[in-house]
């Protein structure tokens, strides 16, 4: 009988091998954190140019649907994660919280691009742009760039799918507080 | 339609205007109580100026500068007007009945510069939360909240 550790990509768990067959023995949080970071559907929150690059890692060159993240809901309250991709103004801000408000549990948040992680060329001298997206929603993965690669975005993709399989996104850590 | 033969038709009807021709195009310069009857006039008379394609406001710290750019479909000419407004009282008369693209365009310059349009039929804010106060592309705004000094 033989015990075969597995890697972050394949199946959580460890396989003892029977005759006829072989049984996985895991846990449930490793199996649904699992499932859940392999099909995480985006809602389209496109507001600037960092958006223009999340279309172009949506289609054919760089596509995201290999790693699950095949249908873009329109409608917050079927996706898993959100992608702002672009600057947040003022006048934004309270839409964005509605709609991170609207999603289901469990959401998670990607903040493409340097005016979504702290207002980016828009910092300095600006009356009207929100400087970080996380002031509005809390954020688990920051993408810099302006605007980044559609690589780096696959990247960040691959990074959360991590993170939702260590179980270190604040969605999780606040679920483990939660009594 | 050549600079001379626009300068007479202009003068015709508003002596007191005057000319700038240093840059690209003519700049008629006229007084902010003539523009309605200069407007009608490039509209409707021989100059055919049927297409306004940009309406923007200067602020100089003294005073603030409106300034229209013409253009004519038909005779392919332009030409741009500049008046002068008051720094403490802007107001200049809409011209949304002459060319209706000045609705849109005199909402933002009332948004950012404060220049009150008479006769406007819905001035009111076109970008900017309703309830922002000042008017950020004057050169005094000051907003220590939102603004961080480089």
């Amino acid at each position: 009988m033989e015990l075969k550790e597995k890697d972050n990509q394949a199946f959580p768990g460890i396989i003892h091998e029977t005759p006829g067959g072989g049984i996985v023995v895991s846990t449930f949080d490793s199996i649904i954190n699992w499932a859940r970071s392999n099909s995480l559907w985006p809602l389209s929150f496109a507001t600037s140019c960092c958006g223009i690059e999340m279309m172009s890692t949506a289609s054919a060159k760089y596509d995201f649907s290999r790693f699950g993240f095949e249908v873009a809901r329109a409608s917050p309250r079927q996706a898993d994660v959100i992608i702002i991709a672009g600057t947040i103004v003022n006048k934004m801000a309270p839409v964005l919280k509605r709609l991170y408000d609207q999603m289901a549990d469990p959401k998670y948040v990607i903040a493409m691009g340097a005016c979504a992680i702290s207002g980016g060329p828009f910092f300095y001298n600006t009356y009207s742009v929100v400087k970080g997206a996380d002031h509005i929603i809390p954020v688990d993965v920051y993408i810099p760039g302006c605007p980044p690669r559609p690589e780096a975005l696959l990247h960040s993709l691959i990074s959360l799918q991590e993170k939702i399989k260590m179980g270190m996104t604040r969605d999780q850590i606040r679920g483990e507080f939660k009594g | 339609m050549s600079n001379e033969e626009i300068k007479e038709i202009i003068s015709s009807t508003l002596p007191s205007a005057t000319y700038d021709e240093t840059g690209e195009w003519l700049n008629v310069i006229i007084d902010s109580k003539d523009w309605k009857k200069i407007a009608a006039e490039c509209r409707n008379g021989a100059l055919q100026m049927d297409f306004l394609f940009c309406l923007t406001c200067v602020d100089w710290k003294t005073h603030l500068t409106m300034v229209y750019h013409l253009t004519s479909t038909k005779h392919r000419h332009n030409i741009v007007v500049k008046a002068n407004l008051d720094h403490a009282m802007p107001e200049i008369e809409t011209v949304c009945d002459i060319w209706r693209t000045a609705e849109f365009h005199e909402r933002e310059v009332f948004e950012m510069f404060g220049v009150n349009f008479l006769n406007h039929p819905d001035l009111r804010k076109l970008i900017l939360e309703d309830d922002f106060k000042g008017f950020p592309l004057r050169k005094d705004f000051e907003d220590p909240i939102n603004m961080i000094k480089l």
